[in-house]
């Protein structure tokens, strides 16, 4: 069994994002590390982007903030490595597809790979673009996860039918970030994909208070915290990264009861 | 590579192009896609758009001959495209015009817009007044200081002006808040883009509204010099108007096309523009094309003294006229084309867009070496009033009022 495919043998999964390096790449490894003792089932590293055009504006600033320490692939690599030393929690990069095609698509996956990374998200690479990594990531077993909108409508089958690890379904139109309410008929996308695979489905984009994670863990295998997280992170600054543990504690322990 | 028409089916000029955008944008292009494919043969949108071009906007626009500056430069005859001529002041209202009822057609009840110098955005701004749509433009904070007198344009033609301070402030940020705000209003909003840049199918819609410029132009100089050009010279940021230049003459081989970059302090410099000079293959703002960036793949703060060449990217048929050796990129300087700026307004006695000075320049440099039975057209791709003040400053004249 592939340590994604692992993560939800024991019920709906909790999913925790946050960027490298940000605020520092020892922070990032404190609170990666404080995510997986939590209890989060699986952890997407966001490599930073100068242009992170789905971002919203807190993921955005995580950006900023780690390019602007001069974070780089290499870092990124390296604090996965120191990761990957004291956790076996399932690793997913999220990456825009600039950094990976700069680096050479099948170095790229090999070199995760040898990381230990279980899958990656790249959101700019939509289904009829993925064709130039999908053999390379098959190749190194790594998951590429596939994205579902609310307006996929008519593309959810051919996206559905070719997924691996987890179909990550996009909550809302728009960028990340928290949002009061989530309107989509979830149900109705959950159910579409149900007829097609049974790769699990968790929902992300605007998710951050455990009413919405219980009320969307009813409907789907899986939620997706990253603004929320993010924002914990930066106002936390470099003090107490406890903060973090009450947090998906309090997240996963809402999914589970639900 | 050979530049093949044939092999630009799907969206792809060679390697070039395509559609790498979030899967939330791709039902609405894939969507305007086919809503293009429909109208752009249909009678009564043809109709009614080549009705405002020609009523509206002014087209055609003239050929002119620019006799002093033939005479001055002692090589070939010079004829300049005078896009400069349409209303709103540059050839962004072709394209504007086209999109907008496009858009209109389509059911959309707002426009949205990047824009650079403030040329894109005014044009936009100008359609949806007069199409009665809403317009909203997103700006960088850098440019809207710069031209503060286009923003203020935009705003008495009832847009709504954004001013981006994420990432650099300039173009590219502008694109990437255009992109994020119709991610999150497609169902009423059209995204107006104003190069032929971003996922298919911008960079073919774009490219076809745009190329009245050369198939008047072509037909304008048969009919002038009953030959065509040794070449035609355009700037290049995105790159609308020079494929605009270009499309109708790529068939033509013997026609030299060109294109000028920003080369802002130098290419040897870290402040340039030039992307087919110091860019590298790349996948950026929903195409794979050149693209100015560091080693690990992080998109690069660029720098023209043009805010509309100010842009670390070059559309992809641009990318492939490249890699086939149709089309020649040459980079000029801001010196260079502050210069030719200046030359045009003695010469001819026309102040041209600091955009358009780029080609004015090359021309300069080009024009000696080439035969007095020949002849070359620039495209004059805007006005240059928006620059007055930055020029006026740039030569040490700071009490200039806009």
């Amino acid at each position: 069994m592939s340590n994604i495919k692992n993560a939800f043998s024991k019920g709906k999964a909790f999913i925790a994002f946050v960027t490298a390096g940000h605020p520092t790449l020892d922070l990032s490894y404190e609170y990666i590390t404080k995510i997986a003792k939590a209890g989060a089932d699986i952890i997407e590293i966001g490599i930073p982007f100068s242009d992170p055009v789905a971002e919203g504006v807190v993921i955005q600033k995580a950006n900023t903030c780690a390019l602007k320490k001069g974070v780089a692939l290499n870092n990124v690599f390296e604090l996965t490595k120191r990761v990957r030393k004291n956790t076996n929690v399932p690793i997913v990069y999220l990456t825009y597809y600039n950094p990976v095609f700069n680096y050479g698509v099948e170095k790229f996956f090999e070199v995760l790979r040898e990381l230990g990374v279980d899958g990656i998200i790249i959101p700019d690479l939509p289904f009829e673009e993925s064709e130039e990594v999908l053999p390379f990531a098959k190749k190194n077993n790594i998951d590429l996860i596939s994205l579902i909108a609310p307006t996929s409508s008519d593309r959810i089958c051919k996206i559905a039918k070719n997924a691996s690890g987890y179909i990550y379904l996009v909550s809302s139109m728009g960028v990340t970030g928290m949002r009061h309410e989530i309107t989509t008929k979830l149900e109705d996308i959950v159910s579409e994909i149900r007829k097609i695979t049974n790769v699990p489905v968790c929902v992300g984009f605007g998710i951050n208070t455990k009413q919405q994670a219980a009320e969307i863990a009813k409907i789907s295998d899986g939620v997706i915290v990253g603004s929320a997280i993010v924002s914990i992170i930066e106002n936390n600054g470099t003090g107490d990264t406890d903060k973090i543990t009450d947090y998906v504690e309090m997240m996963k322990n809402a999914i589970t009861e639900s | 590579m050979l530049y093949d028409k044939e092999s630009n089916a799907h969206g792809r000029y060679g390697i070039f192009g395509g559609q790498y955008i979030p899967e939330t944008l791709m039902d609405e292009v894939i969507k305007l896609e086919e809503n293009y494919n429909f109208y752009k043969n249909n009678l009564s949108f043809n109709t009614e758009l080549n009705e405002l071009l020609k009523n509206y906007a002014g087209r055609p626009s003239l050929l002119y001959y620019a006799s002093k500056m033939t005479s001055d430069l002692g090589g070939c005859k010079v004829y300049l495209k005078r896009e400069d001529l349409n209303h709103t002041g540059s050839h962004k209202i072709n394209n504007v015009l086209g999109q907008a009822l496009l858009a209109k057609k389509i059911g959309k009840t707002r426009v949205i817009a990047e824009t650079g110098a403030g040329q894109h955005g005014v044009a936009t701004a100008t359609a949806a007044a007069l199409l009665g749509l809403e317009c909203e433009i997103f700006m960088g904070e850098e440019d809207v200081k710069r031209q503060a007198l286009n923003v203020y344009r935009m705003e008495l033609l009832g847009a709504k002006v954004n001013s981006v301070t994420s990432g650099t402030a300039t173009l590219k940020d502008a694109v990437n808040e255009t992109m994020r705000e119709w991610v999150s209003r497609v169902y009423d909003t059209h995204y107006l883009l104003g190069s032929v840049m971003g996922p298919h199918p911008f960079p073919m819609i774009v490219r076809d509204f745009q190329s009245i410029i050369s198939s008047e132009a072509r037909a304008q100089i048969l009919d002038l010099e009953n030959k065509l050009p040794h070449a035609v010279i355009a700037c290049v940021g995105g790159g609308s108007n020079a494929i605009g230049m270009f499309y109708n003459f790529i068939n033509d081989k013997s026609v030299r096309l060109i294109g000028c970059e920003a080369a802002g302090l130098g290419v040897d410099t870290d402040s340039n523009a030039a992307t087919i000079a110091t860019g590298r293959v790349g996948v950026f703002h929903g195409m794979k094309s050149y693209f100015c960036q560091n080693d690990d793949g992080q998109i690069k703060p660029v720098y023209s003294i043009s805010a509309g060449l100010d842009y670390p990217g070059i559309g992809p048929e641009h990318a492939f006229l490249h890699a086939s050796k149709r089309a020649e990129y040459i980079s000029i300087k801001d010196s260079e084309a502050v210069d030719a700026f200046e030359y045009l307004a003695r010469t001819e006695g026309i102040i041209c867009a600091i955009e358009s000075a780029h080609a004015i320049a090359y021309a300069m440099k080009l024009v000696p070496l080439i035969s007095k039975a020949e002849n070359i057209i620039v495209c004059l791709s805007g006005r240059g009033d928006k620059d007055v003040a930055s020029i006026a400053k740039y030569r040490g004249r700071d009490n200039i009022e806009i």
